[in-house]
């Protein structure tokens, strides 16, 4: 804790921790300072000159450094001029004016200036109703305009700093709120002032434009409608919505959501997600979100939607009833018993996963998590430790990303750690190719794909880099699945383990291994009992499968011959995909939007998700229609209420001991505040009211035995002169189920590339943008070149999720199609 | 009576290196590099009153003596921006006296421990860049710059650095900022740059004519320089001279000079023999003094001017003369601080956009009276609001000229 | 050619100004190295001076927004910089301008035909006691014009033609 100040502000006797701006002492003591440039999360610039108060210290006596007394009181001796409340931090005895006369009049005139060159159009501003500006100007503007109206500026309405946000010339008032977080927040200073003084206006010339996937955020801190996202503006009043908190379920951050919804007239009449907002969790996401959660929640609606169950008969797939459907899947299931195979993804929450373990373990069937990336069951012995908080870690702690690309696979975790690191932590990134972290690591580590183990092995004998990392106050390991399949990561994660095991930074808050997961609830997954396949292939050839969740057909040609020489297929899915086209049996699922559940983060943390619109057509919860399947082979599942079932998952699987949706609502005072009508501007980060989540404690907290299995590294994978070696890595915006609807995110998406570096390239004939052959395990795909320096020679990088998926390195061909094929 | 800065006057060929040596240069350097301790030089600064010639007056000795020791490396800038409409006087300092700028330079960092030294010249200074790149390259091959400089172990490198057509780069924090290759925009104070300065390090920045003063400081000693000039404002000053003067140019008087002495004996009077309406002592940044016989014979100190109403600033006198109307005046001296305005707070943002509108009606007489007290208003609605005192400086014209040529403003408002 | 190439030795030279990891501070110097042949930055320019300074082309674009000196458009080959600010118009400077444009048959801020000489007002240049005057910013950097007069102005821009050829 740090040393606390007693300051009055209006007369009123405030205690605060030190180092605090009076302008935030003033907000935790409930006494609103109007502000524009200042933002808590922000560096101090005491630009937009609307926090002028009068501030005044005690005067002390240069002899005796006692405070001067005067009428049994301290002598206070006032700045001469208003001071900035935003800039001037509180010290012992200060006293604070912010509503006297003197300080009504500046922050009036401050008001009054931005008004000169600010438009009015309130009425259809996108921000109205959540302006600071507009409730600025209500509680101390001046009644009516000095200002000769003909004299205003005017300037370009519209403008597109890239395809997702917009800026409004007219409404910016240079607080440089958006500037500043690309800078200092995000560390991609993609946004710039041009000209100077009236002139000064925003701009980027980043390819493409605002080339950053933080991008959403600024639009929350605009403290005006200048900022505006291509998904929502003009799309709704900000009092027309209503609000339901969320997770994504993107990534395995688990950021915390606020779901905006309104009855829609182009939806028939239905009530839709209107937008994405980030909800406070400043243990998780603080108030930020990336523009992948902002933007792709739009395949929960679309035309593609399941809506009724259907059954596979003459060949087709026809409507059929929940009873007729469960039951004709359920005779299947129960005549293949023993070839019984769950296939479920990350994607869902933990009762659906319980639900389905539940009912394979019960029929005596196999369950299967549907991911390239293991290692789970690690992290449950050694992630990390209860309490545990990003924003905590610093200087003396340590922080090793391996093979893994954040910005990529987990953007809030990459800001994040790279703001531990502008703090003072020591960042180690090992990694095959250059990431956008390398910039803020103060070691990069590069090792050919392949040499992951031997990368770790190494790092744990003696050198600058290991001994600074062993010695560290508190440290965390991040790894993924860069080049790496299922064994692959299996490997990594072991060796991580034991590094972190070795080194004393296991079973403490701050410390441990985290797994960059490919889907949200993959850490869930493994909690409940499920693992990846190492060859799913195999796994499925021949056998009864229920997949939930997933599309193996759309993802992997190799899985779609696997599965059409399967027994029998049953999928259960949001929409149709490649894998309901060929299914026995459909049954359609109903979207996290429109139901309540739970997920397990990366970082071990249960978080809740409620409903926030209706379901679509017949839809149910997953873990409702498993437990029909179920009671229809003769098996019980709880199904009332996703609470009910997390009940009993709380009582069966050991780590959700004693956790119930109870103490996932749980909600303590966080700061900084954010309120959306206040006058000290947080943005439009909703408030946290229904739970920050309960983070699980790993074995190594909870006092168990942890043993590692150590691995032994497996013969690399040697490319013949004519091959390449082919390594998987993964991608924000990919063609995944949940991403493609956004038809705005097309240009960030792209097309499926391999990447190669120029002097591959040369040898084999093949030029930027043309498209070739790709060939590897009987697969044959086409794919556009990318050349890329940063990736070794006789590497091919291909992005998962691009439809060409390869699931661990693979040996590969690669033949020029045509000399024309050119692709934009 | 012989110059202490503008030597060149007396002294042809000053700017060539053996002549400014065989006149005693760099003595006073190599005095403090052999023989003082940094601070010894220091005190003696301070014991000679010099003030900063830059505009704010603030004692230099004193600024020096804030150097945070805790925190290093230190730096030394030499403010050489000198873009204050009506100054022209750190130009001539580095055009023909440059080694005695650069010698004090070069003091001022050993006496705060700074190995490092820039000189930020505007942009403009072009010619005067390259040339004093000569000069500093004389120095370091005659060993007055390098490594263990007088043997000792002392090293220092000079650099000069051009800004791009900017004022507000004249204020030291902004000046920090485009140094370090950012949009030249005043930080907030505190911290002052002696803790945290250039590249957050504890930094010195001082205006060229300041540092010109301490090699001669140095060698003549701190008694001798306070024996110049008054009690307040100790030594001499170069008061740059323009408008309507006959001789416009730079003059070296000691402080406490009067305005009759430099306008009339040394500015040899006004055009035409016309009489004077009104001074602006500090540039377009000045209060409009209305001038009378008393005014002309107060003596130019820091104090004394401020009971005029006025700053002395840096002593950039613009005489205005009877046939000035001030509308067109400030006019003028707004529409430079609407150029110059950095755009970073909105107080002077804002405000200098509508002053700007405000003035350009007036003067062109469409305006009404109610626009001439709105122009006020929003004048005085600036003033002690402003991040950095460009904001502060935009209004002083505006505000005097209103108040004290009332008669001006009736005349060019239509009735 | 890339700027770091094309003036490797400058280049070089200008980064041993400052300090390794304070680079970005040679942004002003590599920006007046990129509008010397053509008198404005081209964006080839800012994306070259970006990677070398480490800096984003946003960021280096903005820098040449903010200061007066730099430009992001082409104009005449010499940029004729009149000052007009207060001390100089007490001597006469905007009569001299507008003269000057007349004799030129230009307006303010415009290029004469040939492609020459643009004209532009500006504020104070510290040369306020040598009124008329003006600086000249071209290929070979910026100079001083003191003392000026209409006629000795137009020998000026003869004199520039002359070195166009
Ligand atoms: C808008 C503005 C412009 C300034 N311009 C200059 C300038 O051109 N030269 C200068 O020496 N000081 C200038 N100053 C003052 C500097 O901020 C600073 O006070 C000075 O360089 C300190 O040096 P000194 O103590 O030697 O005067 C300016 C201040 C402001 C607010
Ligand atoms: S007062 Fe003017 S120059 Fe100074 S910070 Fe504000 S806008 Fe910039
Ligand atoms: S100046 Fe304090 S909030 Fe902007």
């Amino acid at each position: 804790m740090s040393k606390q100040v007693n300051l009055t502000i209006n007369g009123k006797q405030v205690t605060a921790p030190d180092g605090l701006t009076v302008a935030d002492a003033a907000k935790l003591a409930g006494i609103d300072i109007p502000v524009f440039c200042h933002h808590p999360k922000l560096e101090p610039v005491g630009m937009c000159r609307m926090c002028l108060v009068e501030i005044g210290r005690p005067v002390f006596d240069r002899a005796t450094g006692q405070p001067v007394m005067e009428n049994g009181q301290p002598k206070i001796q006032f700045m001469p001029k208003l001071e900035t409340a935003c800039t001037n931090r509180i010290s012992e005895g200060m006293v604070v004016l912010t509503e006297s006369e003197k300080a009504t009049d500046g922050q009036r005139g401050t008001v009054e200036f931005l008004l000169t060159s600010h438009p009015l159009d309130c009425p259809i501003c996108d921000k109205g109703g959540e302006c600071p500006l507009q409730n600025l100007t209500m509680e101390h503007g001046p009644g009516q305009s000095r200002f000769n109206y003909d004299e205003k500026q005017h300037l370009a309405k519209h403008v597109p700093l890239g395809e997702l946000i917009f800026l409004d010339r007219e409404r910016c008032i240079q607080c440089a709120r958006c500037i500043r977080f690309q800078d200092e927040v995000a560390g991609e200073a993609v946004l710039g002032f041009d000209e100077r003084g009236r002139k000064t206006q925003i701009i980027s010339i980043s390819e493409p434009g605002f080339d950053s996937v933080f991008s959403g955020n600024t639009t929350d801190i605009c403290p005006v409608g200048a900022l505006t996202t291509v998904d929502f503006r003009f799309g709704a009043r900000p009092w027309e919505l209503k609000a339901e908190a969320s997770i994504c379920s993107q990534c395995p951050v688990g950021c915390n959501t606020t779901l905006n919804t309104r009855r829609e007239a182009k939806a028939g009449g239905e009530i839709v997600v209107k937008r994405v907002m980030p909800r406070q969790n400043e243990e998780v996401n603080e108030i930020w979100l990336c523009d992948k959660g902002r933007f792709a929640y739009h395949y929960t609606e679309g035309k593609e939607r399941l809506t009724k169950p259907m059954v596979r008969k003459d060949e087709k797939l026809a409507r059929a009833s929940w009873d007729a459907a469960t039951k004709f899947a359920a005779e299947n299931f129960t005549a293949n018993k023993k070839d019984f195979v769950v296939l479920a993804s990350g994607r869902l929450s933990n009762e659906d996963l319980f639900n389905l373990k539940s009912l394979a373990d019960t029929v005596g069937g196999e369950s299967i998590l549907y991911s390239d990336m293991s290692g789970g069951e690690l992290t449950q012995l050694v992630g990390v430790g209860a309490g545990t908080n990003l924003a905590n870690m610093g200087k003396g702690d340590a922080i090793l990303v391996v093979a893994s690309d954040l910005y990529e696979e987990a953007p809030i975790w990459w800001l994040r750690v790279k703001q531990a690191a502008d703090r003072g932590a020591t960042l180690i990134v090992a990694n095959p190719r250059q990431t956008k972290l390398d910039r803020f690591a103060k070691y990069t580590i590069r090792y050919a794909y392949g040499d992951e183990l031997k990368t770790i092995h190494d790092f744990e004998k003696k050198s600058k880099i290991s001994d600074e990392f062993a010695k560290a106050n508190n440290a965390v390991i991040f790894y993924g699945s860069e080049g790496l399949g299922v064994s692959g990561t299996y490997g990594l994660a072991s060796a991580c383990a034991n590094l972190l095991k070795e080194s004393g930074h296991v079973g403490k808050a701050n410390n441990g291994l985290v797994g960059v997961w490919q889907r949200a609830n993959d850490q869930g997954a493994f909690e409940i009992g499920f693992r990846p396949a190492e060859d799913l292939a195999k796994a499925l050839k021949g056998k009864a499968v229920y997949i939930v969740g997933a599309d193996p057909v759309g993802d992997d040609p190799n899985l779609a011959k696997a599965l059409k020489n399967a027994k029998f297929v049953a999928v259960q899915e949001l929409r149709e995909t490649e894998t309901t086209a060929i299914a026995d049996v459909v049954f359609p699922a109903q979207a996290f939007t429109e139901r309540d559940g739970t997920l397990v983060s990366g970082e071990r943390r249960v978080q809740r998700f409620h409903a926030a619109v209706p379901p679509k057509g017949d839809s149910k919860p997953d873990y409702a229609i498993t437990s029909m399947l179920a009671k229809q082979m003769g098996v019980i599942l709880q199904s009332a209420s996703a609470s009910v079932v997390f009940e009993i998952l709380a009582t069966s699987v050991e780590a959700f001991n004693e956790l119930s949706y109870e103490a996932l609502a749980q909600v303590t005072e966080q700061w900084p505040f954010v309120g959306r009508n206040d006058m000290y501007y947080g943005g439009t980060t909703y408030e946290n009211t229904k739970g920050l989540g309960v983070q699980l404690i790993p074995m190594a907290q909870a006092g168990g035995t942890v043993r590692i299995p150590k691995v032994r590294k497996e013969a690399a994978l040697r490319p013949k002169e004519k091959e390449l070696l082919a390594v998987p890595s993964n991608k924000l915006y990919d063609l995944g189920v949940t991403v493609r609807t956004a038809e705005f995110l097309d240009q960030r998406i792209g097309e499926a590339t391999v990447s190669i570096n120029p002097a591959t390239a040369k040898k084999f004939d093949v030029e930027e943008g043309q498209v070739v052959k790709l060939s590897y395990e009987g697969v044959q795909a086409e794919v556009a070149v990318k050349i890329d320096e940063t990736i070794a020679t006789g590497v091919a990088l291909l992005p998962r999720g691009m439809g060409v998926a390869i699931h661990e390195p693979v040996v590969a061909r690669v033949q020029a199609k045509s000399a024309s094929g050119k692709v934009k | 009576m012989s110059h202490v800065l503008l030597r060149h006057r007396d002294i042809p060929d000053i700017n060539k290196l053996n002549v400014y040596k065989k006149n005693g240069g760099f003595d006073a350097f190599k005095k403090a590099v052999t023989k003082m301790k940094p601070n010894e030089v220091t005190d003696v600064v301070k014991n000679s009153g010099l003030r900063g010639r830059g505009g704010a007056g603030f004692p230099t000795g004193l600024k020096w003596s804030f150097i945070d020791n805790k925190s290093w490396p230190h730096y030394v800038v030499a403010n050489a921006d000198e873009s204050e409409p009506g100054t022209f006087k750190d130009r001539e300092i580095m055009e023909s006296n440059p080694f005695q700028f650069l010698e004090g330079l070069a003091i001022a960092s050993y006496a705060v421990g700074a190995t490092v030294a820039y000189v930020y010249l505007r942009g403009e200074f072009w010619q005067v860049a390259a040339f004093l790149d000569e000069k500093i390259a004389e120095m370091e091959e005659a060993g007055y710059l390098g490594d263990n400089l007088f043997g000792k172990d002392y090293s220092l490198k000079i650099f000069t650095h051009l800004g791009a057509g900017a004022y507000i780069c004249g204020e030291e924090t902004a000046l920090l900022e485009s140094l370090e290759g950012k949009r030249g925009q005043p930080r907030v104070r505190p911290p002052f740059p002696p803790a945290v300065g250039l590249y957050g390090k504890p930094t010195i920045i001082n205006n060229v004519e300041t540092f010109t003063n301490v090699p001669m400081i140095l060698a003549n000693g701190a008694d001798w320089y306070k024996s110049m000039g008054t009690s307040d404002s100790a030594g001499v000053k170069i008061f740059s001279l323009s408008g309507r003067v006959r001789k416009p140019g730079n003059y070296e008087l000691p402080f406490g000079s009067t305005f009759r002495q430099l306008i009339y004996e040394h500015g040899m009077g006004i055009q035409d023999g016309r009489p004077i309406k009104a001074i602006m002592p500090a540039g377009a940044s000045s209060s409009l003094i209305v001038v009378d016989e008393k005014v002309l014979d107060t003596p130019m100190d820091y104090a004394t001017v401020r009971t005029l109403g006025a700053d002395l600033g840096s002593a950039s006198v613009i005489v205005l003369d009877e046939t000035v109307d001030i509308d067109w005046v400030i006019n003028k001296t707004i529409h430079f601080f609407k150029h110059e305005s950095c755009g970073k707070c909105t107080t002077c943002r804002e405000g200098n956009h509508w002053m700007r509108n405000l003035t350009d009606r007036i003067h062109h007489g469409k305006a009404s009276s109610e626009d001439v007290t709105l122009l006020l208003n929003v004048a005085k609605q600036m003033q002690g609001k402003c991040l950095c005192a460009l904001g502060e400086f935009s209004t002083m014209a505006v505000v005097t000229g209103i108040e004290r040529f009332p008669e001006d403003f009736k005349k060019a408002v239509k009735a | 050619m890339s700027l770091d190439k094309k003036y490797s030795k400058e280049v070089k030279q200008i980064l041993s100004k400052y300090p390794a990891e304070h680079k970005r501070s040679a942004v002003m110097p590599l920006l007046y190295l990129a509008q010397r042949e053509e008198g404005y930055v081209n964006k080839e320019a800012i994306q070259d001076i970006a990677r070398v300074l480490d800096m984003t082309e946003t960021e280096v674009a903005s820098i040449i927004g903010f200061y007066s000196l730099y430009h992001d458009k082409k104009a005449g080959k010499y940029r004729m910089q009149v000052c007009t600010d207060l001390p100089c118009a007490l001597r006469g400077a905007d009569e001299f301008l507008e003269k000057l444009c007349g004799n030129l048959g230009i307006q303010v801020g415009e290029t004469t035909e040939d492609g020459l000489v643009t004209v532009e007002a500006v504020m104070c240049l510290a040369g306020c006691d040598r009124a008329p005057m003006f600086q000249t910013q071209g290929p070979d950097g910026i100079k001083y014009h003191e003392y000026m007069t209409v006629d000795r102005t137009m020998e000026l821009i003869e004199a520039l033609k002359g070195d166009e050829k």
